[in-house]
């Protein structure tokens, strides 16, 4: 058995224990799957938590299907490889309303695509309990999240009325019509999760490593032209960079970084070095003073 | 005070390199946390401490700069506060509501730190952080020394089970940087903290708005020879949260069964350690089983120890599942149903001896009374007084009582076995948080005794189904009326019952009890007991009792089998009640002369889902009467 070293070790013993408190006290829990690093993460930690049982519920992908071509195929080659129970969610009545990241803007793609979407596929299917992979380390309203969240019958999350959550006695009662989203990597840092990666030896998208790839300069971040959905402003002409990923999603919303690392242990050194956070790629994060914040208390994960 | 035991050490954090380092091996992760009083600067001191030691990305940096204009007296300055506040309400009041979780790590050694509330409302969230930390730095305004928030603030972080602490006396630039000034908040801490039994006090001269020993030694208070904060942090001593070489305590988290032939146990191991072999006792049955297999995702382990994810099998088919503990058989664990422990109230409804909430300690859940409020704490004074109630963020040592037996160890020994949440059965919030002290009885000395004769073959004899109808409804809405004539018709039809009313229970039983919340849920309490050992003898029991709170009505029901428990609420508005005022009370009541009076002092909580609803204002109480018995009929509890 390989030897994490012991902060790994405890964060993982701690999230493995979150994972089977799901299992134990939820009727209908759901895993999001988002095909990211802190995904693959979870996914990885489910299936230790259980072993030698399988998963004891399902993944839920919600697909704004602007999501880049890698992570797509990344995703279905992960179902098949494990032999997942996989449901893709798309929000057809924004489809059908034409929505899209580029012409509807940023905000508007979110709160349609992602976060009414999920609302969607959560009350289509009757989950109590929805697992992500937010870590607390991430962004400031998550820093004030609890492991266990409970949201109203409606998703909405009141971060002026949180339950206390002394030791890891979780909480876990619900009135009929809640929900409770849950938090296993609360206690990760974006290091951590890198270091977890290299040390389980992890697949992860490619995205993630540099290479050459046809970049566009949008608002000051690099905007990689994955299909021929992207429209072009006049004169503009994708340059073949050297780049890679911090973080993965809408690949008109999501900001690289020029980059040689190519490797898990190139990353680790880079982010050593580096001055900037993990989000700052994220154009969505950005769109008013504590939009995170907003976005949450309206059930985005 | 006690000397740090590396006195002076420079922080070796200076370049943007240690934003992501590692921690050194060996000293591993710190959790602390920051508390004091609201002003004393704690957003301010975590901001200064992660901004001066290089810690905070670009990024962040260049947005908080933007968001500090207007904020700070310098164009360009940056209000280090902003870093770490992060709530919309928080920014807009300048205040910190909740607990911020903030990650850190420098060449030696990495951090959680939990930013917590310094106002007394958030006293609840400050207790959340300092349950899974090994470390306090509370803060003191050096222009206003102890301030009562600071003095709560070192006495929970005590009952929590911290044992190191750093005093950061904050503001010195304010107070001309005088060590006068700094000495006389130290010595008063000192004597104050004596009997909280801290292992070490480290007080730290600084400014967190100007940086002064943060992570930079500061030249403006050159007789302070002592580490800066940040130092002191890196190379403090504060021993294993979780205890490696402590007794076997292994938590089943959740029964694994992949297929008929495996059943394994998935749990962690909070102490100690197990190998396959081991004999153990599986907790709190105390049934005696050994370890065949320790199964890991990578394979069979030769061990887990302290803090390991794991499912074990047992050697033979011993009943064991969710919440139980196995330990080593000579290190047993204490059980017991009744233990003394010292609660922090959470919630805005004040503690209710008597009442029944939910009490979960590990992974089990399990109805738990306040039998008993010992004494509260006063957190200024450490002294003790007598209350009735808990409000909220006071602290009480009580005794409770379980409806099944716990596994624990007292939480000076363990603080994962040591402790449990009490939620409200009603609201599902969680409204305390307890440090088990002690059992008061062993269960092992208490046995259930078998009877001879069961309660059903007494019911069977009598040719009914027991059953407990309880009539609820304000004072003067007509419950002992109906209930007199549904026990006149249930008579008639030969049915053996017996009527319990409110005011003659409290000529007897109960005249012990008054009329304030806790004793109405005391009174209903006992009547909810003697209603279920009528029941056991065969009867239908009819109550006639306000019992105002759904918590305690539901409490009754719980006591019930599935069906033997109908609430009959006689539904009649307050102001029909006030006309009617057979009993003059109503007047009494708005003269002043009657305290908490239900309806008008005193809250009355209408059931939600009926078995049966009476409109008193539509039938009179024959009509009313014959619908119950229809009812019962229905049911199957009264013959045809």
């Amino acid at each position: 058995m390989p030897t994490l070293p012991d902060d790994l070790r405890l964060l993982e013993a701690e999230s493995i224990a979150i994972l089977r408190e799901v299992a134990a006290a939820f009727t209908r829990p759901v895993m999001l799957y988002s095909i990211g690093k802190d995904s693959g993460v979870l996914l990885h930690l489910a299936r230790k938590a259980f072993h030698p049982s399988p998963i004891p519920f399902p993944l839920l992908h919600v697909d704004t299907g602007w999501k880049f071509r890698e992570m797509i195929a990344f995703r279905d080659e992960t179902v098949r490889r494990l032999g997942l129970r996989l449901l893709v969610h798309r929000n057809e009545d924004g489809v059908a309303r034409g929505i899209d990241p580029i012409r509807s803007g940023s905000a508007l793609h979110t709160r349609v695509m992602k976060t009414e979407a999920l609302r969607q596929a959560l009350d289509r299917h009757g989950f109590d309990a929805a697992i992500g992979g937010a870590r607390r380390d991430e962004e400031k309203s998550r820093a004030k999240e609890r492991v266990f969240s409970v949201r109203s019958a409606a998703h909405s999350w009141d971060p002026r009325d949180q339950r206390p959550e002394p030791w890891r006695l979780w909480n876990t009662r619900l009135a009929p019509g809640e929900s409770v989203r849950v938090f296993p990597l609360s206690n990760w840092t974006e290091m951590d999760v890198w270091r977890y990666v290299a040390a389980e030896r992890l697949p992860v998208v490619p995205l993630y490593f540099a290479a050459e790839r046809p970049m566009v300069r949008r608002s000051g971040a690099l905007i990689m032209v994955d299909d021929g959905r992207l429209p072009l402003n006049p004169g503009e002409v994708p340059e073949i960079m050297r780049v890679r990923f911090r973080t993965l999603g809408c690949y008109p919303l999501s900001g690289a970084i020029p980059s040689d690392a190519a490797t898990v242990e190139d990353i680790l050194a880079e982010m050593r070095a580096s001055r900037t956070s993990e989000r700052q790629g994220r154009l969505i994060d950005g769109d008013e003073p504590a939009s995170m914040e907003r976005k949450k208390r309206e059930g985005y994960f | 005070m006690t000397t740090p035991l590396n006195s002076i050490l420079n922080s070796s954090v200076t370049s943007a390199a240690a934003l992501v380092a590692e921690p050194a091996a060996g000293r591993g992760l710190l959790r602390f946390l920051t508390c004091g009083s609201v002003d004393d600067g704690k957003s301010t001191l975590i901001g200064r401490l992660l901004h001066d030691a290089g810690l905070v990305p670009d990024d962040q940096l260049e947005q908080a700069r933007r968001d500090s204009r207007g904020r700070v007296e310098t164009e360009g300055d940056i209000d280090v506060s902003l870093l770490v506040d992060g709530l919309e309400a928080e920014r807009e009041q300048g205040i910190t509501i909740d607990v911020a979780h903030r990650f850190f790590a420098t060449g030696r050694r990495s951090f959680i730190v939990a930013d917590t509330p310094g106002h007394e409302q958030y006293t609840r969230n400050m207790a959340t952080a300092a349950s899974t930390a090994s470390l306090a730095v509370l803060l003191a305004d050096a222009r206003k020394g102890l301030l009562t928030q600071t003095r709560r603030h070192a006495i929970v972080c005590s009952l929590m089970g911290i044992r190191h602490v750093v005093l950061a006396v904050n503001k010195m630039d304010l107070a001309g940087g005088d060590e006068a000034v700094f000495s006389a908040i130290a010595r008063d801490f000192q004597s104050f903290a004596e009997p909280l039994g801290f292992r070490s006090v480290t007080a730290i001269p600084l400014s967190a708005r100007r940086g002064d020993n943060v992570v930079h030694p500061s030249g403006a208070m050159p007789w302070y020879a002592g580490p800066t904060l940040l130092a002191h942090l890196e190379t403090a001593e504060v021993g294993d949260e979780r205890t490696a070489d402590g007794p076997l305590r292994f938590l089943v988290e959740w029964v694994n069964r992949p297929d008929p032939d495996f059943r394994g146990l998935s749990g962690t191991v909070l102490s100690g350690s197990l190998e396959p072999g081991d004999a153990v006792t599986v907790w709190p049955s105390g049934r005696p089983a050994r370890i065949a297999r320790v199964l890991t995702f990578e394979g069979d382990a030769a061990r887990a120890r302290t803090g390991d994810a794991v499912t074990v099998t047992l050697e033979d088919a011993v009943d064991a599942g969710r919440g139980d503990l196995l330990s080593h058989p000579g290190d047993a664990p204490e059980v017991a149903d009744q233990f003394a422990a010292h609660l922090l109230w959470m919630a805005e409804d004040p503690l209710m001896p008597g009442r029944s909430y939910l009490l979960r300690a590990g992974s089990r859940w399990v109805p738990a009374t306040v039998t008993t409020l010992r004494h509260a704490l006063n957190v200024e004074t450490l002294e003790h007084t007598a209350a009735q109630t808990l409000e909220l963020n006071a602290v009480g040592l009580c005794n409770l009582s379980t409806a099944a037996p716990l596994a624990f160890d007292p939480y000076t020994a363990n603080r994962d076995t040591g402790s449990f949440i009490l939620v409200d059965r009603y609201t599902n919030r969680t409204v305390g948080a307890g440090m088990i002290q002690h059992p008061l009885r062993r269960a092992a000395n208490l046995h259930p005794q078998e009877l001879a004769v069961s309660a059903a073959e007494r019911a069977d004899l009598k040719r009914q189904r027991p059953a407990v109808l309880w009539f609820t409804g304000l004072s003067g809405a007509g419950k002992s009326t109906v209930a007199n004539r549904v026990e006149r018709l249930l008579h008639a039809l030969g049915h053996h019952t017996m009527m319990l009313d409110g005011d003659n229970v409290r000529l007897g039983l109960n005249r012990d009890l008054g009329f304030t919340d806790a004793d109405r849920v005391e009174n209903v309490r006992r009547v909810g007991e003697v209603a279920k050992l009528m029941t056991d003898a065969g009867l239908i029991v009819l109550c006639a009792f306000i019992a105002p709170f759904r918590a305690e009505r539901e409490a009754v029901r719980a006591l019930l089998p599935e069906g033997a428990f109908l609430e009959v609420f006689v539904d009649t508005p307050l102001e029909e009640c006030v006309r009617r005022d057979p009993k003059g009370l109503y007047a009494k009541a708005r003269s002043g002369a009657l305290k908490n009076f239900t309806g008008v002092d005193s809250p009355y909580e209408p059931p939600i889902a009926p078995e049966l609803r009476l409109d008193t204002a539509a039938e009179d109480a024959d009509a009313l009467a014959r619908r119950v018995v229809e009812e019962l009929r229905r049911r199957g509890i009264a013959g045809a």
